[in-house]
């Protein structure tokens, strides 16, 4: 069996007294989607934030395609292929769309090549990362003049111009229309067909059901579950969990 | 328009510039045109940490300072090096000094753009107003080093005494008006270099937001040092004519407040978003400052720049730049008929 693309061991963050993850543990294949559910507050966005380098982990270690990740900091672990969208977009305001997508184009992949990359071929990677996410039209337009969901294609779009090995996909359908999730879960499966690994935090059941190999359960910064989808939404722990029994 | 030729463009309206003043047969145009030069290359260096990076500089004035007081050590080091050093070294270093005003400009940059490095690498992990805090912090500890270091006059000052002519150019304020052409051209090409390239992209990314910044591989911390030793460099070298410009250096007008309150509110009434911005907001509120300085009087300066600043922050957030870029948005475009 191959080494994982990712392998957390025995993480842990506190926040003063708060301990957000207790010695968690996770291990994601290449190729694989995983969703990664859990009540609000049970650390999931701090075990993302401790993966990409936003935040430091007190103990535990990141193993990133057979390198530790640990002392990395964010855009380091960037480059290396650990990508990520955010809860709440975060788009640059002052740059249009197709700005928005050239900023990893230049920073990580025009970087990791050594800087041996034409300008053409960057730009062809722009329209294409626009196409995918369906905002060719309004490459010349302002984050601004977004929808909601087009919020959340452009800053899917953006973490994939960073050529990752791994997504890892934060809320990414908050706040969005039945349709719209299903046009978010569609993207990412997309994705994930063109050969990167995602790991996608949601609390849209459906979308979670539809779109993971995989489903791991956070609950007060512990791992309670980790395994088909099927089995883990029956487990009476992550069933009392969620219900508060 | 390619770098060479807006530098040729740079180059034909300074010597314009210089030529008019030079026609007017009085030097007081020289000296108000100084310190209006002297604002603008001020402006466009706060403007590319301040604008480009969103970082707030208040010690402007201490960068400024650094550069001035550079060029007082070197001058003053030219005058006693009989009693520095022995009688051979002084005979060698006397072939070297008195160091050239244009080395100068170079060594001032030098020194302003390592104490740029040094503060960057302690205030930088800062944000808001405790970087703001920060750097004018750095200001006060750079004047109480300054007025407790006597070599270079210390709290009663030092006289500089520059030759009266130099050849080709004639009086002394017409050489450094020129040298100042020369530091403008450096300055506003160097903006706008950046803003055209990848470190440009990698600035406005700080600006904007600088979690997303990392998340999508910018090295952060590594871009802000360059603005700051960039910025830095540039205020310094602007200060290092400053004592041959004055004749009289003390603390007092090295560290003034109003470098640090003009280096930010002309960008900020110009425009931060570009390199024109600081251009027009030094020449504009320099113009004025001067104006109100012969007409009126000097102590009104700061007052005009503080009425000024409020009245654009309130009107046009985005400083005359922006108006202008707003009101070409909106402007119907002429169809053919």
């Amino acid at each position: 069996m191959s080494a994982p693309l990712l392998q957390v061991d025995q993480l842990s963050k506190r926040f003063g007294g708060f301990i957000a993850l207790d010695t968690v543990d996770l291990s994601v294949a290449e190729g694989e989607r995983v969703g990664l559910i859990g009540p609000n507050g049970s650390g999931k966005s701090t075990l993302v934030n401790c993966i990409t380098g936003t935040l430091h982990n007190e103990a535990g270690s990141v193993t990133f395609a057979g390198e530790k990740l640990d002392g990395l900091i964010a855009h380091e672990r960037t480059r290396r292929g650990l990508a990520r969208s955010f809860q709440l977009p975060r788009p640059f305001m002052s740059m249009t769309i197709a700005e928005n997508i050239r900023v990893p184009l230049l920073y990580t992949v025009a970087a990791r090549a050594g800087h041996h990359v034409s300008h053409g071929e960057l730009e062809d990677r722009c329209h294409e990362l626009l196409g995918l996410v369906a905002l060719e039209a309004k490459g010349s337009q302002y984050p601004r003049d977004l929808t909601q969901v087009e919020m959340r294609k452009l800053e899917l779009a953006r973490a994939m111009a960073a050529d990752p090995k791994l997504l890892i996909a934060d809320e990414s359908m908050a706040g969005l229309s039945h349709s719209e999730v299903e046009d978010i879960v569609a993207l990412l499966i997309k994705m994930n067909e063109a050969g990167v690994t995602i790991i996608m935090i949601e609390h849209i059941m459906r979308a979670v059901m539809s779109f993971s190999q995989r489903l791991v359960v956070l609950v007060s910064g512990k791992k309670i579950a980790d395994g088909k989808p099927d089995d883990v939404i029956k487990d009476q722990e992550v069933v009392g969990a969620y219900l508060g029994t | 328009m390619r770098t060479p030729v807006f530098i040729l463009v740079q180059a034909v309206v300074g010597l314009a510039v210089y030529l008019l003043f030079d026609n007017f047969g009085n030097d007081y145009w020289f000296f108000a045109g100084y310190t209006v030069l002297q604002y603008i290359v001020l402006a466009t260096a706060w403007n590319i940490l301040g604008g480009y990076c969103g970082y707030v500089n208040f010690g402007s004035a201490g960068f400024f300072a650094l550069g001035a007081y550079t060029s007082v050590f070197f001058y003053n080091m030219g005058q006693s090096l009989d009693e520095l050093f022995s009688e051979s070294t002084a005979a060698l270093l006397g072939h070297i000094f008195p160091i050239p005003v244009p080395i100068l400009i170079l060594f001032g940059g030098v020194v302003a753009g390592l104490v740029g490095l040094g503060t960057g690498y302690l205030t930088l992990r800062l944000r808001g107003v405790f970087f703001a805090i920060a750097t004018l912090a750095l200001a006060v500890v750079l004047e109480t080093l300054v007025v407790n270091w006597q070599f270079v006059g210390g709290s009663r000052g030092a006289y500089v005494i520059p030759p009266n002519s130099v050849p080709v150019f004639g009086p002394y304020i017409q050489y450094l008006f020129a040298l100042m052409i020369v530091l403008v051209i450096v300055a506003l090409t160097c903006a706008r270099l950046i803003e055209r390239s990848r470190l440009g992209y990698g600035f406005a990314t700080i600006r904007d937001d600088e979690l997303a910044a990392e998340a999508c591989g910018v090295p952060t911390l590594r871009l802000k040092l360059i603005a700051t030793v960039l910025s830095g460099a540039l205020m310094g070298m602007a200060g290092a004519p400053f004592p041959f410009y004055i004749g009289y250096v003390e603390p007092g007008s090295a560290f003034n407040l109003s470098y640090a309150v003009n280096s930010i509110a002309m960008p900020m009434i110009g425009g931060t978003s570009n390199w024109i911005g600081p251009l027009v907001g030094a020449i504009l509120l320099g113009t004025l400052q001067q104006l109100a300085t012969v007409t009126i009087s000097s102590v009104l300066n700061l007052l005009i720049v503080g009425l000024l600043l409020i009245g654009f922050v309130i009107v046009a957030p985005n400083g005359i730049v922006g108006l202008v870029q707003d009101w070409t948005a909106k402007k119907p475009k002429r169809t053919k008929p």
